[in-house]
Formats: structure tokens, C-alpha cells, sequence
């Protein structure tokens, strides 16, 4: 539906978007990834591409993650585009070995010679009684290791433009994208494109405290967000939406301006992104700080699959509100 | 005991092929020399680190390599020095690598594990055992999109043939079928651990077939046998356009890297293989067939000499990277 200089799609549609216009714009672009073509994609994000661009363009891979990210690390090498899709996250720990000890070592280790300009998205998240093997938030593993770009889309413009950046980029970049989002609409510009992959979004202006968040958490900050406007607090809501190398400017202006700072993820709460940040804002902004620097994180216990402990495992906007409504003494 | 039990086919040499045999040979012993003169050096701890010396296998990166073509890609090990002389990669500059300084062939990032030179096309220098073998298939890959006419040349011991990676990447190079040459290094140890207690099936060639690739053993001592199965598989590689493994069986002289105390092989197994060392074998070959002079090999050892002395005097020379530039090239510096 076009309203004006808005059009209303899915999350899946914005992806599907991106990697289309990709394609038609170098045809050293090409997509790999497992069930991506004849399947028409595992969350259908791919769909009818295959018939579209061509198996050259839109290749089926076998379930060999290793394999084939490390083909993709070679055809990057050798001049081609790859975009390389694990299909979840999940998986990707048996391609852990070519992305941190090939893709992120060669361009430093040749000593500049080689750099690899190969993009890998993944599908992500929790929140759909997948249980412990398919609900993990490993965001924090790769934005660990120096050499990647690691992008969390939580918005439909990310998860439309991110990639097209992310390809010209001349180093490997981590797209991670939320299953949990794909039937979810929005509204993006007509004209969305290519964005900004260096920093972070202010997705909403607010005075009292910072709730900083990315991926699909960043909704349950925002829901939070209007229901504390409700009761007359105004927060300030920020997706990272660069999880290496991180943002700092974003952040820090935020933290001078709210003095108060919420840091919300999915991951496990011990070395977190959240933990990283935490500490960035204590060696840069402790004396802005009106009070500690608060975290809340999934639960440390591999996800169970029953939907309430589930939802008992992740924060939810309702223990954003309760934080937030704590840290401001509220009521 | 373990020594391959392999027929060598006798090679009758003529004048004519006396160029090439004083080639080989020349880059052989230029590789012992280089690398009798690195443990030297390390020992001296001028050289850090690990240090995998190739001694014995020699004719296998020469057999191979002698038949590649400049836009060919090539990937190697942790055990590449051979790899990297025997593709013209300049000997002072891959010292300087060793010593760690920033006239090394990788700015003295990698050491001796991982060599790289843009202009040769040599991608290293691999340290994870079979990490490369996906990323030389998608480099072959890359040549078939671009409908390129090189090939790309994979180095990996028999250790590697037991990791996943392996599998994974025979599958991939035969189901896409992509001009990839992998060269097995059979010496028969996975650093200290033998074949048979690595592998259910310990002939390495009844493995390629298994995918579909067409595959060959050869006496990797003899760098005649080596070459001429090579020139046959690349030549098979570029006009079929597809994988192709060849099993070179060989054998380190050496210990696996200067930690080692060979505790798991004897002595006798070693001087038994010892005779099949593929210099002597070569040389012996052409004075047998009166197609070499006393007079040229000493010609031959006088120039490594000297080439071995310029490249050590090349790296002490060298300098050390700035420390401001440590950071420099975990990102590109300019979007290209």
C-alpha cells in the first residue's frame, strides 16, 4: 500500500527488497545459502528470485556451513560479491572457524594485501519456542571479533538498505536479521536505499532516561517507551544497530542528555553487548551518570521451549517499564 | 615401520632435459638450504615462534608448482617456505617475514605460518588445518563465474583429510565443478600422530573417488613422477574445468616444528626414507646419465649459498614495523 512518500511491507519483503535490487545492480553479486532457491528461501525471504536472476546467481548450497562460507571467503577473494546466508544463527557456530580465523584475520595478516569483501546474513532471535538449539542470540560472539562489521537490523529500513552498504563495503560484514520480524509491517520510505552503517539511530527523542537496545528488542524498548509516556516519562530509545565497531558519539551525547541509561538484549547477560557498552559509558560518562548504568538480559539457562518460560527467559517491555519506573524512583 | 611401497618409474633424462633438471633441482636444494639456514636461525632466535620445516618433501612443491601458471591462485599450510620459494616468491623477502619485519612478504604480521604475496597470487600460509580448502574452492568458483581460464592449487597434508573441511570442500568443488587442483601431502604424520591411528582408510586416493574426483597417487620423493602426474592433472583441471586430487606420498625428515621431540617414530624409519631423498635422487639420476657435472652442482650449491646469505643479510637489514601501525589493515582504509 503506497501512502504518499510511505509504502507499508513486511519485514520480509524489505529484505527480500534489498537483496533484489543487489542483484540487479553487479552481477558479481550473487546469493548462496541453504534452501535459497528452489525452496524459495527457509523463511520464504527468497522466494521466486531463483526463477528471477538464475541458479548462477541464486545458488543452492548443501548443509556444509563450513563449506560453503569458506567458498564465499574465496570467491570474495577472487573478485565476486558474495552474499552468503546462514539460514539461522544457530548454524553459523560450524562456520565460526572461517569467519573469525579467515575472514577477519587476512586482510591484516598478508599485511593489507587481501581483504575480503564477502557479506553473511543470518536469521535471528527468539521468541518463537524454537527451544535450546534454535533460539540462541549469538550477536555478542561475532561483534567479539575484530576485523568483522557486525549490523543488527531491527528496523525495516536496516533490514532493506544494511545490505546494500554492507556490499560495498571492502570487509567482511555480519548482517544479523530477526525471524521473530518477518511478518511484521512498517512503513519505510519509497525511496529507502542504502544506509548508514556507522552509526547508531536515536529512534526516539526523550529527556529522562536512555533505554539502549538492538535487534528485535529495540521494539520492546519502544512499546515501553510509549506506555512510560503514559505516565509522564520521557524516554529517550536508541538502537545500536552497529554492534562492532560500536558507536560510541551516539551513545555518550544520549547519556549527557538523560544522565540514565537502560541497556536491554536478548544475549545472556555475562559478556553481553549490554556489558560492553556499560563499560564504554563508565570509562567515557561515569560522572554524567545519575545513578548506575542498569542491565537487563536473557536469563542464563539455554532457552527452554514451554512459551512461559520462555517469555520468563527474555526481558520483557513490562520489566523495561518496571526497571525504568524503578531507576526513576517513580510512584 | 612405515615406508610407502611404491613402483618409481625410471626417468630417462636426455641433454635436452637438462635445463629443466638443473631447475629442479636448483629449487629444491635452494628450499633445504633456505630452510637448514631458518632452523639455524632459530635456534639463534632470530626466527620466533612456530617454525614447520619441509625438508624431505621438496619435490612436491617444485613437481607441482613448476607446472602452474602465473593467474593461477595457490593456497598452502603452516608448512609452505617450499610453497612459497618454489613460486618465485622472493627468498629475502619471505625471511624478512620470518624474522618479523616489515620488508616481509606480509609486513611481518604472519612469521613463518603465513606468507602471502599479492603478486604471485599466493594465499598463504594457512595455520588452521583444512581452512583453506573451502576458500580454494570458491576461488575456483570465481573463475568459473568469470569465466577465467586460471586454476586454483590447494596444498594440504593428510591430516587435513580427516577434518570435516575436507569433505565439505570435496563435495563443493565436485558438485559445482570448479577448476581446483588439490595436492595431498601424504608424510604420513599429523604432527605426531600416524596415519593409521588418524584414518579407517589410510590410502588418501580411494578418498577423492568417493566425490566423484578424479584422483592420483605419486611418489611424492620423486619430483619427476610429480611433475609429469601434475602437468597431466592441471592440464585436466583447466580444460575439464573440474576438481582433480593428487596424493603426492612423501615423508619430513624433520621434526614436525622446532617443540618437537620425535617421540613417536624411530630413528630407522626415518634414514629409511632418507634414501629416497628426492635431491639425491635427482642428482644421482642426471650424473648416472652423465647429463650433470661435479662442476654444476657446485655451481648449483654456490649460487643458493649466496642467494641464502642475501636473503638472511636482507632480513637483518629489515626494520620493525612502527607500533603506531598496529592497527592498520583490520579494516581497509579505503572503500573500494
Amino acid at each position: 500500500m503506497n501512502t504518499g512518500n510511505f509504502i507499508k511491507i513486511t519485514y520480509r519483503e524489505a529484505i527480500k527488497q534489498g537483496i533484489r535490487e543487489a542483484l540487479q545492480k553487479d552481477e558479481n553479486i550473487f546469493l548462496m545459502g541453504e534452501d535459497v532457491g528452489h525452496y524459495g528461501g527457509a523463511f520464504a525471504v527468497s522466494k521466486g528470485l531463483l526463477q528471477e536472476f538464475g541458479s548462477e546467481r541464486i545458488m543452492d548450497v548443501p548443509l556444509s556451513e563450513s563449506g560453503f562460507v569458506g567458498a564465499g571467503i574465496g570467491a570474495a577473494l577472487s573478485g565476486m560479491r558474495p552474499i552468503v546466508e546462514i539460514m539461522t544463527v544457530n548454524f553459523s557456530l560450524l562456520a565460526m572457524d572461517q569467519i573469525a580465523n579467515n575472514a577477519a584475520t587476512l586482510l591484516h595478516m598478508s599485511g593489507g594485501q587481501f581483504n575480503v569483501p564477502l557479506v553473511i546474513r543470518m536469521g535471528c532471535g527468539i521468541g518463537r519456542q524454537l527451544a535450546a538449539q534454535h533460539s540462541h542470540s549469538w550477536e555478542p560472539l561475532f561483534a567479539h571479533i575484530a576485523g568483522l562489521k557486525v549490523l543488527a537490523a531491527g528496523t525495516h529500513e536496516d533490514a532493506r538498505g544494511m545490505l546494500l552498504t554492507a556490499l560495498d563495503d571492502p570487509d567482511p560484514v555480519i548482517i544479523f536479521e530477526y525471524t521473530f520480524l518477518l511478518n511484521k509491517e512498517a512503513e519505510i520510505p519509497t525511496t529507502a536505499g542504502a544506509v548508514d552503517i556507522t552509526k547508531a539511530k536515536v529512534l526516539r527523542q526523550g529527556t529522562d532516561i536512555s533505554i539502549i537496545s538492538y535487534g528485535a528488542c529495540i521494539h520492546k524498548a519502544l512499546d515501553a517507551a510509549k506506555e512510560l509516556a503514559t505516565a509522564g516519562i520521557n524516554a529517550e530509545v536508541i538502537d545500536l544497530r552497529i554492534l562492532r565497531p560500536i558507536d560510541d558519539s551516539t551513545i555518550l551525547t544520549s547519556v549527557k542528555k538523560t544522565n540514565k541509561v537502560l541497556l536491554v538484549e536478548d544475549a545472556w547477560a555475562s559478556l553481553n553487548v549490554s556489558s560492553e557498552i556499560s563499560a564504554r559509558i563508565m570509562e567515557n560518562a561515569f560522572y554524567e551518570l545519575d545513578l548506575p548504568v542498569q542491565r537487563l538480559s536473557g536469563v542464563e539457562v539455554p532457552i527452554p521451549y514451554p512459551k512461559h518460560l520462555e517469555d520468563a527467559a527474555l526481558p520483557q517491555t513490562s520489566d523495561i517499564i518496571n526497571q525504568v519506573k524503578k531507576m526513576l524512583q517513580y510512584g | 615401520m612405515i615406508v610407502m611401497d611404491q613402483e618409481t618409474e625410471i626417468q630417462i633424462l636426455t641433454a635436452s632435459d637438462r635445463d629443466r633438471g638443473l631447475q629442479l633441482l636448483y629449487q629444491m636444494k635452494l628450499i633445504r638450504r633456505f630452510e637448514e639456514k631458518s632452523a639455524e636461525l632459530y635456534s639463534k632466535e632470530k626466527i620466533r615462534g612456530f617454525l614447520h620445516l619441509y625438508v624431505g618433501e621438496e619435490a612436491v612443491a617444485v613437481g607441482v608448482i613448476q607446472n602452474l601458471t602465473a593467474d593461477d591462485n595457490l593456497l598452502s599450510t603452516y608448512r609452505e617456505h617450499g610453497h612459497a620459494l618454489a613460486r618465485g616468491i622472493n627468498p629475502g623477502s619471505i625471511m624478512a617475514e620470518m624474522y618479523g619485519k616489515v620488508q616481509g612478504c606480509s609486513r611481518g604480521r604472519g612469521g613463518s605460518m603465513h606468507l602471502f604475496d599479492a603478486a604471485t597470487k599466493f594465499y598463504g600460509g594457512n595455520a588452521i588445518v583444512a581452512g583453506h580448502l573451502a576458500m580454494a574452492v570458491g576461488m575456483a568458483l570465481a573463475s568459473k563465474k568469470q569465466k577465467k581460464n586460471n586454476i586454483t592449487c590447494c596444498f594440504f597434508g593428510e591430516g587435513a583429510a580427516a577434518e570435516g573441511e575436507f569433505h565439505e570442500a570435496m563435495n563443493l568443488a565436485a558438485l559445482w565443478s570448479v577448476p581446483v587442483l588439490f595436492v595431498c601431502e601424504n608424510n604420513l604424520y599429523a604432527m605426531g600422530t600416524a596415519i593409521r591411528y588418524s584414518h579407517s582408510v589410510v590410502e588418501i586416493e580411494k578418498k577423492g573417488p568417493a566425490y566423484g574426483i578424479e584422483t592420483e597417487a605419486v611418489d611424492g620423493m620423486n619430483v619427476l613422477s610429480v611433475q609429469k602426474a601434475a602437468k597431466l592433472a592441471i592440464e585436466k583441471v583447466r580444460t575439464a574445468g573440474k576438481p582433480f586430487l593428487l596424493v603426492c606420498n612423501t615423508y619430513r625428515f624433520r621434526a614436525h616444528s622446532m617443540f618437537d621431540a620425535e617421540l613417536y617414530r624411530d630413528k630407522s624409519e626415518v634414514e629409511e626414507w632418507k634414501k629416497k631423498d628426492p635431491i639425491s635422487q635427482l642428482q644421482n639420476l642426471m650424473s648416472n646419465q652423465d647429463i650433470i657435472s661435479l662442476k654444476d652442482i657446485d655451481e648449483i650449491n654456490e649460487k643458493i649459498e649466496s642467494e641464502v646469505l642475501k636473503a638472511v643479510e636482507f632480513a637483518e637489514k629489515g626494520t620493525w614495523e612502527p607500533v603506531e601501525d598496529l592497527k592498520k589493515f583490520v579494516y581497509s582504509e579505503a572503500r573500494i
